[in-house]
C-alpha cells in the first residue's frame, strides 16, 4: 500500500537494466556480480571449513564441488570477479570526478558529458575482459 | 539570420505517408485519495508530425474527458511541469514529439518515485524540500548590493564551472529515472545533489563546508552509484551525474 502511494519502482525498477543505455547495464552487472561474489565467498568459506571435520568430510565436499556444474559455476565466478574489478576501477575513478568530463555550456541535443565515449569504452573493455577470462577459465577447468 | 525553408513537395509527401494519422494514447488513471486503483484509458488521437505528447493529452481533455488530471504550463520545456513516463521512460510531455517515439501506441503514466496525486499529476513535496535543504542560494557575509562593497567579479571560466547546473528546471525526471530513488525514499536524489554542486562550484559562494556536511549522509551522496540514468533523461543538459561525481570529489579529497 505504502509503495503504491509513493509510486516507487522498488527493486524491480532498480534491477531493470533496459531503458537508460549501457551505463545502466553496467550498474546492473556491477550489482549482480557483487552479489554473486558475496554468495561465492560465503560458499567458499563453508566449503573450505569442512576440512576441520577430517579427510573424509573434505573428500566428500570435493566430490560435490569438483564436478562439471561446479566448474561452470567457477567459470562464472571468474567472469564476475574480472568484470567487478575492471568496472569497479572505472566507477571509483568516476566517483572522484575523474573521466566524467568538464562542465560547459550545454548545446542541443544535450549529450551528457559524463556519459562520454571513454566511460562506454571502459564498460565494453570490462565486459570483454570478463568474457576472455571466462573463456580461459573454462578451457583450464573443463579442458580435460 | 536564420533561414526557414519550405520542404519540397516530394519530401513533404514522403513524410506524410510514413506518419500514421491516428495513434492510440493510453493514459494511466488513478486516484489514491479515493482509493481508485490504477487503470488505463485508451483514446484514438489524430496527430501531425509535430504533435507533442502534451498536445495529444490536451486533445483528450478537450474532446473526450476533461476530468483527466495533468500538470502543465509553459509548453516549451522551461517550467518543468509536465514530466511523466512516456512509453516507459521519464520525459517532458511538451518536449516529446509523437513522431519521434516511432510507435502507434503511446502509453503515458505518472513519474515513478513521486507520490501520485491523481492520474498524471504527482506530488513534488520531497523534491522541493530536498532542493531547499541544499541551501540553493549564495552564502557569504558581505553583499554586492551594499554601496561600500565591490561587485563580485566572475570570469567566463568561473561561470562555466556551474552554469550548466543552474539550468535545472526541477522537472523531477532525474529523480524518476534514478535506481537509488526507486528503493530509498530518504535519498536526496540527483536533482538536490546537482544543485548542491551548482553552489559549491560558484566562486562567489562560501557555503561549501555547510553543503558538504549535508550531503555527507547515509542517504546522501554515497548512495549514488553513477548509473548515469539521471543524465540520460535530463531535458536541459544539466548532467546531474557529472555534478554528483564532481561534488563527491571534494569529499574524497580529489578536489579542493
Amino acid at each position: 500500500m505504502a509503495e503504491r502511494l509513493s509510486n516507487r519502482e522498488g527493486i524491480k525498477g532498480m534491477a531493470n537494466p533496459t531503458r537508460y543505455g549501457i551505463e545502466r547495464v553496467a550498474y546492473w552487472l556491477q550489482r549482480l556480480s557483487g552479489l554473486g561474489l558475496l554468495a561465492y565467498l560465503i560458499g567458499h568459506i563453508y566449503e573450505t571449513s569442512t576440512i576441520v571435520n577430517g579427510k573424509i568430510a573434505w573428500d566428500k565436499m570435493l566430490e560435490f564441488t569438483q564436478t562439471t556444474q561446479g566448474h561452470i559455476f567457477l567459470t562464472l565466478v571468474i567472469g564476475m570477479c574480472v568484470f567487478h574489478t575492471a568496472n569497479g576501477i572505472r566507477v571509483m575513478l568516476g566517483h572522484g570526478g575523474i573521466g566524467v568530463g568538464k562542465p560547459g555550456q550545454p548545446e542541443y541535443p544535450y549529450k551528457a558529458a559524463s556519459l562520454n565515449y571513454k566511460q562506454r569504452l571502459c564498460i565494453w573493455v570490462s565486459i570483454a575482459l570478463a568474457a576472455l577470462a571466462m573463456m580461459y577459465g573454462a578451457s583450464v577447468l573443463l579442458g580435460d | 539570420m536564420a533561414v526557414v525553408e519550405v520542404p519540397k513537395p516530394s519530401e513533404a509527401s514522403n513524410t506524410k505517408t510514413s506518419q500514421p494519422n491516428t495513434i492510440t494514447l493510453r493514459i494511466a488513471r488513478s486516484n489514491p485519495s479515493a482509493e481508485q486503483e490504477l487503470s488505463f484509458s485508451e483514446f484514438q488521437i489524430p496527430v501531425q508530425k509535430w504533435t507533442t505528447v502534451l498536445e495529444a493529452i490536451l486533445y483528450v481533455k478537450q474532446n473526450f474527458d476533461h476530468s483527466l488530471a495533468v500538470r502543465y504550463s509553459c509548453r516549451q520545456a522551461s517550467c518543468g511541469s509536465c514530466g511523466m513516463k512516456i512509453n516507459g521512460r521519464p520525459a517532458l510531455a511538451c518536449y516529446t514529439k509523437i513522431s519521434e517515439l516511432n510507435s502507434n501506441v503511446i502509453t503515458v503514466e505518472p513519474m515513478n518515485n513521486f507520490p501520485i496525486i491523481r492520474d498524471l499529476a504527482v506530488d513534488f513535496k520531497q523534491l522541493i524540500s530536498n532542493h531547499k535543504k541544499m541551501k540553493p542560494f549564495i552564502i557569504r557575509e558581505d553583499s554586492e548590493v551594499t554601496p561600500e562593497s565591490k561587485e563580485f567579479v566572475q570570469t567566463p571560466q568561473d561561470l562555466e564551472k556551474f552554469l550548466q547546473f543552474s539550468y535545472c528546471i526541477k522537472c523531477g525526471l532525474c529523480n524518476s529515472a534514478c535506481p537509488t530513488m526507486a528503493t530509498d525514499e530518504s535519498f536526496i536524489g540527483p536533482q538536490g545533489l546537482a544543485q548542491a554542486y551548482r553552489y559549491v562550484a560558484d566562486n562567489r559562494d562560501k557555503g561549501k563546508d555547510d553543503r558538504l556536511k549535508i550531503v555527507d549522509d547515509s542517504h546522501g551522496i554515497w548512495r549514488c552509484h553513477f548509473a548515469g540514468s539521471c543524465s540520460h533523461v535530463c531535458p536541459k543538459g544539466v548532467d546531474p551525474a557529472m555534478a554528483i561525481q564532481l561534488l563527491r570529489g571534494y569529499l574524497l579529497g580529489f578536489r579542493k
